[in-house]
């Protein structure tokens, strides 16, 4: 498998590869770890003309809680995120259910959340902890909020000229737990189906605060806000995550495809959501 | 098991030597067909039609030709001015090179570019435009053989439908009368889905034709040198002392590397017209959407059966699909390969089978896939049947079948459908993989778990293999008898090079053939160099698949040992002043019977073949043996697996996997269980996950790693390896062959497992891959 021709600019600072990225202009394309845009140009799918090296770029390979929040910067690698004491709930959950080891020693949490691919795992998690993606252009930096910033399948709000420089992900402050349950049909598959979730409980152990959102169940990663709001303000319960669970089988439309039924695959979601609830609650209950 | 008979420093038959290869492999040394690199070299794509079925009404390839670095780009035309354009397939049909009249199946090669490297050769495939015009595509057997359906294979004089050939074996009529006699017939219908070798290196060719002497020097990844030399010469017309193949490190076979596939005739061609070497590595995808596919066989099996559970006949009617060409890998006279087995471990006196090839819009191939020519889909058969005759007769699937194993004291054992099974002892095989599990508490705990919610199940195949093809008065491949040879060279200092027509893909032949003559002679299996893949340098061969290196090749090396033997008692007599039949020969000490302190080594031997001979005797120490095996060898085992079924997700987990193999002697203990690993891992993969299938506009699923799944170590069960060894009685050294049981055997222990988890809810049938929706929808359909 052999790429077509393209130019190699290796940046040295971020405002180098925004410039560099100003000159491509369309066909300019940035490279972090790589482990979705090279096989997609070794398959000739992707033919970039450009291609922005931001791995020398220094100081954005930084995990770090900085004022309530965990930070996560351009170049950290799906693997650091995994051996990382910074992380925490759905986070620490889903950081080892990214690919396989060898992609995860490579490939970014920031490249991925950029590539936008409905079945990626991270974009699940940012939904349901509420995340920031910080995305820096010509004109500085700027936060762009995990919902708005999913566009659609393999496509975001991003702007042509900017890079996506880290994520903000907000810790919570009292009792919290998350989990990710993902279905794969072998290590290093996408998600057949996958389910985040992140609950916060108050001092009478309510639920204060509630995430849950699906992977490869619609066509992008999909915030389940009814099934929120239904959590905030109860005790936790098998009956609540149940009808939570309903309403998260409610919110998916998978397609019938070499993974499975879509019937199939909404059972799953309500089986994932009812244990991922049940394993977040209990997580929570013991923190 | 039997202990060996030489010690460690020989390592004769039974030590586990490492392997030999594994060094310069591990650290880089080996030399695969991507490796070299001549002088010159020119790098070849190939242009693959993105479409199931079409006509192709022009070629136009102007703005590729004129790319910078572009040599050539050849089309079916052009090939077709050689004579070139379609060639024989192994199952005596012919199949387009590059197209010229139609594209038949998505991937088929429509043209291939020349280039000074492999990047220009890439873009120059995108310039190149070819008018297709559509037409129906055809995925399935059942739509092939439709009335009026399109016709495939236009081109093909008096062909006026889709079948490919019928095929029938057994007795109709006997059938027929076991069946009327019967309480109740068994039924299962079940696909066996199209899969693919995908062995880790893809397939490739540099082809060096010099242009003043003719001399073709092709490096191939071939599972068969010398055949394909003999082929090349038949096929292309060139003299066969001008060919030699040689087949450098391979990395992983499985049957892949068997057929000859159009890029190697391209190729070839290319470098006789251009005077320069060509090479084509295949990519991932090229590899699986084009090169031999495996199984795709749609079967109906019946089982007559009494109400004591006995089996009185067994009916099966099949359809095999074919791609667009008829091009199996198997002996001339087996249609459906050797599926004649499927009366398994079971002694019944009545069979038949009906089965019709149809041709599809999809990839021909039709290789045996770590399995001897169809073994597979036949064992699975069988299994899947008793295993579901157990639960409708309503006893113990293990009692079903200790009630109908033929016994040890009935081999040689003629089955219904006419082979000859050579050895076996089946009850024992099962019992003790049963004991391992301690079966019955297994039994109570799978129904006390039930009573919870929880599903478990426990599946067993006992399966029998036919390998080692074969005796010359059956076996041959496009008229090519299945023998095989060895030649054994001892040199002065005691040193031997062993040369074979087989030709290893990873099997260790270059470890375990030391062994068989470390075992003869006594010569430490260090000291034996291994040579095989290069035809001008090792005799003829039909080489490496259907497990039949070591039942037939092993074989020859045994009796060339042996030959040597003979001539080096001779030997030790003269030196020992002793008479020829008074020399014993024990772990390369030759002494004389009654005085054993008057000896000398095969290192003594060796030195006087070529310096003090008796008189009269020839100089040197070396033979060659060419060896027509008897029979086939028919290793078995017993596999018994448990799962455990999510009930709310139909995700099926193995908790134990026990697997007994019996493959008659074992060379090589560590080897064997590598190579039974493999194969378990294989089978639980297309139990598992592993299919290669067609949406209905005949667009191949399956087409890279991300769709196409080769299970890792994370989902890989762990396995519990037992052994018996019961010999066969008409090989050499009692060794039945081993590579290709494990795939062959496990599937059904892996499907029979989780239908056993929902048979109590009327569950019969899950086709492979069990995937979770099906389970769930199984489940669901039930209850």
């Amino acid at each position: 498998m052999f790429p077509s021709r393209f130019d190699l600019v290796v940046a040295q600072t971020v405002a180098e590869a925004v410039e560099a990225k100003v000159d491509a202009g369309e066909g300019g394309r940035f490279l972090a770890g790589g482990q979705s845009l090279i096989p997609m140009m070794k398959m000739r799918v992707a033919f970039p003309e450009t291609l922005i090296d931001i791995n020398r770029i220094a100081g954005l390979d930084a995990i770090e809680r900085v004022n309530g929040h965990l930070q996560i910067g351009a170049l950290v690698r799906h693997a650091d995120l995994v051996a990382s004491d910074a992380t925490f709930g759905a986070v620490a959950a889903a950081a080892p259910w990214v690919a396989d080891p060898l992609v995860r020693n490579r490939g970014t949490m920031c490249g991925s959340v950029a590539h936008c691919d409905p079945e990626g795992d991270w974009n699940s998690v940012l939904l349901a902890t509420g995340a920031d993606v910080i995305a820096q252009g010509p004109g500085g930096e700027r936060p762009i909020p995990i919902a708005d910033f999913v566009d659609g399948a393999f496509t975001s709000t991003l702007g042509e000229d900017e890079l996506v420089v880290g994520l903000r992900i907000p810790v919570p402050s009292g009792r919290s737990g998350g989990s990710y349950l993902k279905l794969e049909r072998k290590i290093g598959d996408y998600a057949t189906v996958a389910v985040a979730s992140h609950l916060e409980l108050d001092d009478s152990g309510a639920i204060s605060a509630a995430g849950l959102a699906l992977t490869s169940v619609n066509p992008i990663n999909t915030k389940v806000a009814d099934a929120e709001a239904l959590l905030v303000g109860q005790q936790p319960s098998d009956e609540l995550f149940a009808e939570a669970a309903e309403l998260a089988a409610a919110a998916a439309e998978p397609r019938d495809d070499v993974r499975g039924t879509a019937a199939w695959k909404r059972q799953v979601v309500r089986t994932y959501t009812k244990r991922g609830l049940a394993a977040a609650a209990q997580q929570a209950e013991g923190s | 098991m039997a202990a060996p008979t030489t010690p460690a420093e020989i390592g004769g038959i039974g030590h586990s030597v490492q392997r030999k290869e594994d060094a310069r492999l591990i650290e880089g040394q080996g030399n695969f067909l991507d490796d070299i690199d001549l002088p010159n070299t020119l790098h070849m794509a190939i242009l693959r039609s993105p479409l199931a079925h079409a006509r192709i009404n022009g070629i136009d390839s102007e703005a590729a030709t004129a790319l910078d670095g572009v040599v050539a780009v050849v089309t079916g035309d052009l090939m077709d001015q050689h004579g070139l354009a379609w060639m024989p397939t192994l199952s005596g049909d012919t199949q387009a090179v590059l197209a010229t009249d139609k594209v038949r199946y998505q991937g088929q090669e429509v043209a291939a570019v020349i280039a000074t490297d492999p990047y220009i050769a890439t873009d120059a495939l995108e310039l190149i435009e070819v008018d297709y015009e559509d037409l129906p595509p055809i995925t399935t057997p059942q739509q092939s053989l439709e009335e009026g359906a399109p016709l495939i294979r236009d081109e093909k004089e008096g062909q006026t439908d889709n079948l490919a050939y019928t095929w029938e074996a057994g007795d109709q009529g006997a059938t027929e009368e076991a069946f009327a006699k019967a309480d109740r017939v068994v039924t299962l219908e079940t696909h066996y889905p199209r899969s693919h070798p995908a062995p880790l290196e893809t397939c490739g060719i540099v082809a060096d034709v010099n242009s003043v002497t003719g001399q073709a020097t092709i490096y191939m990844t071939s599972q068969a040198p010398h055949a394909h030399r003999t082929l090349f010469a038949m096929v292309a017309g060139l003299p066969e002392q001008n060919i030699r193949i040689v087949s450098p490190d391979i990395g992983g076979g499985f049957g892949n590397k068997v057929p000859i596939y159009p890029g190697y005739v391209v190729a070839t061609a290319a470098s006789l017209l251009i005077g320069q070497p060509v090479k084509w590595v295949e990519s991932r995808t090229e590899n699986l959407i084009s090169t031999g596919f495996a199984r795709d066989y749609y079967m109906k099996g019946e089982l007559a059966v009494t109400d004591e559970g006995r089996i009185l006949g067994l009916r099966v009617n099949m359809l095999s699909v074919q791609g667009a060409f008829y091009s199996d890998a198997q002996p001339t006279q087996f249609r459906a390969g050797l599926f004649h087995v499927v009366t398994g471990s079971y002694d019944f006196g009545a069979a038949h089978i009906d089965c019709k090839g149809a041709f599809t819009n999809k990839a021909p191939g039709g290789v045996a896939y770590r399995c001897s020519f169809r073994i597979t889909e036949a064992s699975y058969l069988i299994e899947r049947l008793v295993q579901n005759a157990a639960y409708e007769v309503g006893i113990d699937p293990a009692e079903m079948r200790l009630r109908n194993f033929i016994q040890p004291e009935q081999f040689p054992y003629e089955t219904a459908t006419g082979f000859v099974y050579d050895s076996g002892d089946y009850p024992t095989a099962l019992r003790t993989a049963l004991d391992e599990l301690c079966y019955e508490d297994l039994r109570r705990e799978q129904a006390e778990a039930r009573a919870e919610g929880r599903l478990i199940g426990i599946g067993i195949a006992h399966f029998t293999e036919a390998v080692g093809a074969g005796p010359s008065r059956t076996y041959d491949i496009a008229g090519l008898k299945m023998i095989d040879s060895a030649e054994l060279r001892v040199h002065p200092t005691g040193k031997a090079i062993l040369k074979l027509g087989v030709k290893t893909q990873g099997q260790g032949h270059e470890t375990t053939f030391a062994q068989i003559v470390a075992e003869v002679l006594g010569i430490p299996a260090t000291d034996i160099k291994v040579e095989h893949g290069d035809t001008d340098h090792t005799p003829y061969g039909l080489g490496t698949y259907a497990s039949r290196s070591t039942p037939v090749g092993g074989a020859a090396t045994a009796v060339v040992a042996r030959k040597l033997a003979d001539k080096s008692k001779k030997i030790a007599a003269h030196l020992l002043e002793a008479a020829d039949e008074d020399i014993e020969l024990a772990s390369g000490v030759f002494s004389v019977a009654g005085s054993p302190d008057r000896s000398v080594t095969i290192q003594d031997v060796a030195l006087a073949a070529y310096t003090n001979l008796p008189e009269g005797m020839e100089y040197g120490l070396e033979d060659v043996t060419y060896y027509d095996p008897p029979n086939l060898t028919y290793p078995y085992g017993s596999y018994i697996v448990v799962v455990e079924v999510d009930p709310d997700t139909g995700v099926w987990q193995v908790q134990r996997m026990v697997a007994l193999d019996d493959c008659g002697v074992r060379i090589n203990p560590m080897i064997v269980e590598g190579q039974i690993c493999g194969g378990l891992t294989e089978g639980f993969a297309m139990s598992a996950m592993q299919w290669i299938t067609f949406d209905e506009g005949g667009n191949c699923i399956g087409a890279n790693f991300m769709d196409y799944l080769v299970p890792t170590a994370w989902e890989t069960p762990r396995f519990e390896l037992l052994a018996t060894e019961v010999p066969s009685p008409h090989h050499p050294i009692g060794a039945k062959g081993v590579g290709e049981s494990a795939t062959v055997g496990s599937p059904a222990a892996f499907v029979n497992a989780v239908i056993d988890a929902v048979a109590h809810l009327g569950v019969r049938n899950i086709d492979m891959p069990v995937l979770p929706d099906r389970v769930w929808a199984a489940i669901e359909e039930a209850s």
